[in-house]
């Protein structure tokens, strides 16, 4: 083995200690030995931490998202760039890709929010397209803890703040509260841009002499080695001693740096580009090398930096947001520079597209790493764990809920129990926090079922979702998995919109826990057969694991994002009843499933039983139901049922008005146990709307597709009473009372304290 | 009719007001960078909303400062019609072509949300085409939009009628759960003592399609569009 | 021309709403700090620069506040040099 390249005489000697510390294995480390033929030295050795950390190599489930379905007629770009990209038709393309900030947030949760939108903002339009839209998927521990109420606060005002400023409106998502979050909440942002199909650029360092280029907001020492940090578990004192690793975000300076890479691309100078994110510099260096087959030199003494005395480490390494590397056409820096002043920000010519295959970086010239890039982004290891179910898990999954299913007669007071939960309640304190409506697209806002913006300049509509319930994935990972995957799709289907493709975030804990890499498996190979079931392949995504604290793991959270079309937006539909005697109608079927459901959770502190089970077959005749019927204009509103059961879901309808809630007059003709009847959450049912004289077309409709369809009731009047009746229990209140409840549940737990 | 929208770095309603204005025949938008001296040549002017300068120091402190502001004054100061939409109002009370100041909301949250003013006033060059008393929707989405002024400029604004829009409910009531911010005499607009310089906190421009839930704005850029004519002044 | 440090604090004018300050005081009172008042929250801007003598030095930074640094509708402001000791009081 040849010796070192030499070191720079302040950095540390490499110890066995010091490869450690930089979360690599011992036969990790035997591998970076391999592909070097001789010892890194300290810059060498940051540089592999990074990029074989679980964030950027994806060692612990690359083997599981091979197995994932990645293709479609409409897929443009599927897994491997900085976002997916689908043909939605008449010449334009949408990119979209949902990302996690997870232990940035759960450190400091304004910043870590704010930058995890910033992240995937750049990860968007670094493929060239305007971001258009996002969403957020957040989950939080009990609301009844200051600690769980601060960092919620955190990172709604974090979400809002930097979306806000850069002027992107935020559509939709959800939260979802359970104490398994308590210590790890997850914040997974989801972003959507629009773009002309030649306008696709990629992340790739091509043509040999082009020449590299640092671009956007200058490097600091902020969040170094955040994505090492990403990859492992949050320690007891991780508040303290974490802090300087969190980045802090400038919404104004991504807003100029959105403006200048598009001009950038649109104007023909460059050939590549990519965020300096995870990882940073090297991240992105490294990974444009690899993709574009070629090598890349560059010197970090060119590289604008906000602090003096940076090391070639930290520089490499610094995770200072609003940062882009583009590759420029040889000859075309000065055109970049201007276009790049003219949105009042820097461009630095660091480095040059080479043939070698090498990552090389010099200071001052003097070289002080030289890597082969390919094995140093492909050739991270790869592990297959064990994988085995914990039997504490089992046993909850098998306990005999029967005993709970007891209670008859009048269930009002479960019911209003169960509409003050945060996870039923109106999320309005959320989504007031941010602007829905610039960008004038956004035809269905947040707090439907899906969001909806319109394509300027065409007929068409895009509609996006996210989901997952985590008690469903934690009773049973593959069935939960499906749950999300199927919840996801009628989602966009009441909103009118045909479900064409998915970006996941796989939020776990640790992968070297057998019963965590159990769930891992289990969930990858439910939603690759969901999503191959449903036609709706996975274009990318995210993996986050190590959401655990002190042994405590976080529910297997596998969030499914997804993207559907509406060939006529006008036509787009919402969840709330509209008219006073229209006919509501439960197209499904109801069955007899208490377990892992919110009422359990609420009303009984109990998480237990087998989650609902999806019918796939079934599950796709009602959405090819829904979607004709609202093609053909039949329906009024569409909702789908799920936290909380069928009832919850009539009174979502019902109350979203809250100052002119809708009664109802419903009756159920099932004989099943009440409470599994009014707060089960079987799969594949939505409810809808529709005026009396659509009704027997609707039927016909929905027979035609072999979906069972039952008319339940009528809509009004305005403060009506909302009553439903079953063989075997009741639910009868007034619809002021539960929009009372449904409105004020989460402003009163975070502003009743303290006030 | 020409109208200027413009662009500080950070704006980001800009192309909403372009776009929107695009869709009233007579009105041609023209998007003009903050740095350039001289508007050239508009009909009107139209600051948009968005976080100009990044809001950094106080929301349109800096931006009050850009290069095109000289030409906003001076083209205000000869009766051109100036209209500021959020930020823009935000930049019109910093650079003291409108009085007072626009403070954090009361509530200190950030509130996207559709609501309902009042027309208080139809005798202005932007509102003849709205009843006196006209309740319209449409949507806000500021953080900074409580509107402040010293007890002698409130008496100022009542007593000569420049309150042109007040936050009501949907019944059209001042009272509990009307004003979203905590705006001073329920201030949503006011305009300039010489009648040509408006600033509002609520999104006119995000309220001309009924596909976007309100088209309750139109009547602000119809009148606008009608201006040179006469008809609307 | 010597080099000079300023720290500009500025502050919302007495009287005027502070909703900021007010929900601070709620939340020192729930954490038992009971019997706090007047509680406002303004900014602290630090800042060096080149001038002729201390008092040019606060009056240049006089001017940036009138011009720039507070609102004079609703802020009051307050320049102190930093490395030349005494405070000189800028309401306006």
């Amino acid at each position: 083995m040849t010796l070192a390249l030499a070191g720079r005489p302040d950095d540390p000697e490499v110890t066995p200690e010091l490869v450690h510390q930089h979360g690599l294995s011992p036969d990790e480390y035997v591998r970076v030995l391999a592909v070097l033929g001789r010892a890194p030295n300290f810059t060498e050795l940051g540089i592999f931490s990074a990029m074989w950390s679980e964030h950027c190599g994806y060692k612990n489930s690359k083997r599981l998202l091979k197995l994932l379905p990645t293709q479609a007629p409409w897929v443009i770009q599927g897994p491997g760039e900085n976002a997916g990209v689908i043909d939605i038709g008449d010449g334009w393309a949408l990119a979209f890709k949902i990302e996690s900030h997870n232990h940035p947030s759960a450190v400091e949760p304004y910043q870590g929010a704010a930058t995890g939108v910033g992240g995937i903002l750049r990860d968007i339009f670094t493929m060239g397209a305007r971001p258009v839209a996002v969403l957020d998927s957040l989950r939080f521990g009990d609301l009844d803890s200051p600690r769980v109420r601060y960092l919620f606060g955190g990172v709604v005002k974090g979400i809002g703040d930097y979306g806000n400023c850069v002027g992107i409106p935020n559509i939709g998502g959800e939260v979802f509260f359970d104490r398994a979050y308590d210590a790890n909440p997850l914040v997974n942002a989801m972003c959507l841009g629009l773009m002309r199909t030649d306008e696709i650029i990629r992340g790739e360092a091509s043509g040999i002499g082009n020449v590299l280029m640092a671009v956007g907001a200058r490097t600091g020492r902020d969040g170094i080695h955040g994505a090492t940090f990403a990859s492992e578990e949050l320690s007891e004192d991780s508040d303290g001693a974490s802090r300087p690793r969190v980045q802090v975000g400038d919404p104004f300076t991504e807003k100029l740096l959105l403006e200048a890479s598009l001009e950038l691309i649109r104007s023909g100078h460059i050939v590549g580009i990519q965020d300096m994110g995870a990882a940073g510099l090297t991240s992105s260096a490294s990974e444009m090398a690899g993709r574009g087959g070629s090598g890349v030199d560059l010197d970090v003494s060119k590289v604008p930096v906000r602090e003096k005395g940076m090391t070639p480490y930290e520089i490499l390494l610094s995770e200072s947001q609003e940062r882009m590397l583009v590759v420029a056409k040889l000859g075309s820096e000065a055109e970049v520079i201007r276009i790049l002043e003219k949105w009042e920000l820097e461009a630095a010519a660091v480095g040059t597209v080479t043939a070698d295959g090498h990552f090389r970086v010099r200071e001052n010239g003097r070289v002080v790493a030289d890597i082969p890039a390919l094995p140093l982004t492909e050739g991270c290891p790869i592990y297959e764990r064990e994988g085995v179910e914990a039997p504490e898990i089992r046993d909850l999954r098998e306990r005999d809920l029967s005993s709970l299913l007891a209670p008859e007669g009048d269930l009002s007071a479960r019911f209003l129990d169960l509409v003050g939960s945060p996870n039923i309640a109106s999320k309005r304190w959320i989504y007031e926090q941010y602007d829905s409506t610039v960008r004038t697209s956004t035809v269905v806002g947040p707090g439907g079922d899906a969001g909806v913006i319109r394509v300027r300049g065409t007929m068409r509509g895009i509609a996006a979702t996210t989901d997952c319930n985590g008690r469903y994935c934690f009773l049973d990972p593959r069935e939960g998995v499906k749950a999300a995957v199927a919840e996801a799709a009628r989602n966009l289907v009441c909103v009118g919109a045909l479900p064409v493709a998915v970006t996941n975030n796989l939020n776990f804990g640790s992968p070297l826990r057998p019963s965590v890499y159990f769930q891992l498996r289990e969930a990858v190979l439910g939603m690759a057969e969901a999503c191959a079931f449903f036609e709706t392949p996975v274009t990318g995504g995210n993996v986050s694991l190590y959401n655990e604290t002190g042994g405590k793991v976080i529910f297997p959270t596998p969030v499914i994002g997804m993207v559907g079309i509406l060939e006529d937006v006008s036509k787009a539909l919402g969840h709330g009843f509209q008219a006073e005697g229209d006919s509501i109608v439960l197209l499904g079927v109801n069955r007899e499933e208490i377990g892992g459901s919110e009422y359990l959770y609420r009303v009984e502190a109990t998480v237990a039983g087998v989650p609902p089970r999806v019918d796939l077959y079934h599950e796709r005749q009602l959405q090819r139901a829904v979607l004709s019927l609202s093609a053909k204009g039949l329906l009024r509103s569409a909702h789908d049922c799920s936290e909380g059961g069928l009832v919850c879901a009539l009174a979502e309808s019902a109350v979203g008005d809250h100052e002119r809630p809708w009664g109802i007059d419903v009756a159920l003709a099932d004989a099943l146990a009440p409470v599994a009847l009014f707060f089960g959450e079987t799969q594949g049912r939505i409810v809808v709307s529709c005026s009396p004289a659509s009704v027997d077309k609707l039927l016909e409709e929905a027979a035609a597709h072999d979906v069972p369809a039952a008319v339940l009731g009528t809509v009004g009047p305005r403060l009506g009473t909302f009553s439903l009746r079953a063989p075997r229990g009741f639910v009868r209140v007034g619809s002021e009372d539960i929009a009372r409840r449904y409105h004020e549940a989460i402003p009163a737990l975070m502003e009743g304290s303290g006030r | 009719m020409k109208v200027a929208v413009v662009t500080f770095p950070g704006s980001n309603c800009d192309y909403d007001c372009y776009k929107a204005m695009q869709l009233f025949p007579g009105i041609e938008p023209a998007f003009v960078w903050h740095r350039e001296q001289d508007l050239g040549g508009v009909d009107a002017v139209v600051l948009p909303g968005g976080f100009a300068h990044g809001d950094y120091l106080r929301a349109g402190a800096i931006a009050r400062f850009s290069p095109i502001m000289k030409s906003v004054s001076e083209f205000a100061r000869h009766g051109g019609p100036v209209v500021g939409i959020c930020n823009g109002f935000q930049i019109l009370c910093e650079s003291g072509l409108l009085p007072g100041a626009l403070l954090r909301n009361d509530t200190l949250r950030f509130r996207s949300l559709d609501v309902h003013i009042r027309v208080e006033s139809t005798r202005t060059m932007f509102t003849p085409r709205y009843r006196e008393g006209q309740v319209i929707r449409m949507p806000i989405a500021h953080g900074e939009g409580s509107y402040y002024a010293a007890p002698e400029t409130l008496a100022e604004l009542e007593g000569e009628g420049r309150i042109v829009f007040r936050y009501v409910r949907r019944d059209g009531e001042l009272g509990m759960g009307s004003n979203p911010n905590g705006s001073q005499h329920n201030i949503a607009g006011i305009i300039s003592a010489d009648g040509n310089v408006l600033g509002m906190m609520p999104h006119p421009e995000r309220a001309v399609e009924e596909i976007l839930g309100s088209s309750d704005g139109r009547g602000l850029f119809e009148a606008l569009a009608a201006h040179r004519t006469g008809v609307a002044a | 021309m010597k080099r000079y440090h300023l720290e500009v604090r500025v502050k919302p004018r007495p009287g005027l709403l502070d909703p900021q300050g007010r929900a601070i005081q709620h939340a020192l009172d729930s954490l038992g700090f009971a019997g706090t008042e007047d509680i406002r929250v303004g900014k602290v801007i630090d800042l060096a620069l080149m001038a002729g003598s201390p008092d040019a030095a606060v009056e240049l930074g006089r001017e940036m506040c009138r011009k720039l640094l507070a609102n004079p509708v609703t802020e009051d402001f307050q320049v102190t040099l930093m490395n030349g000791a005494r405070p000189v009081e800028g309401a306006e």
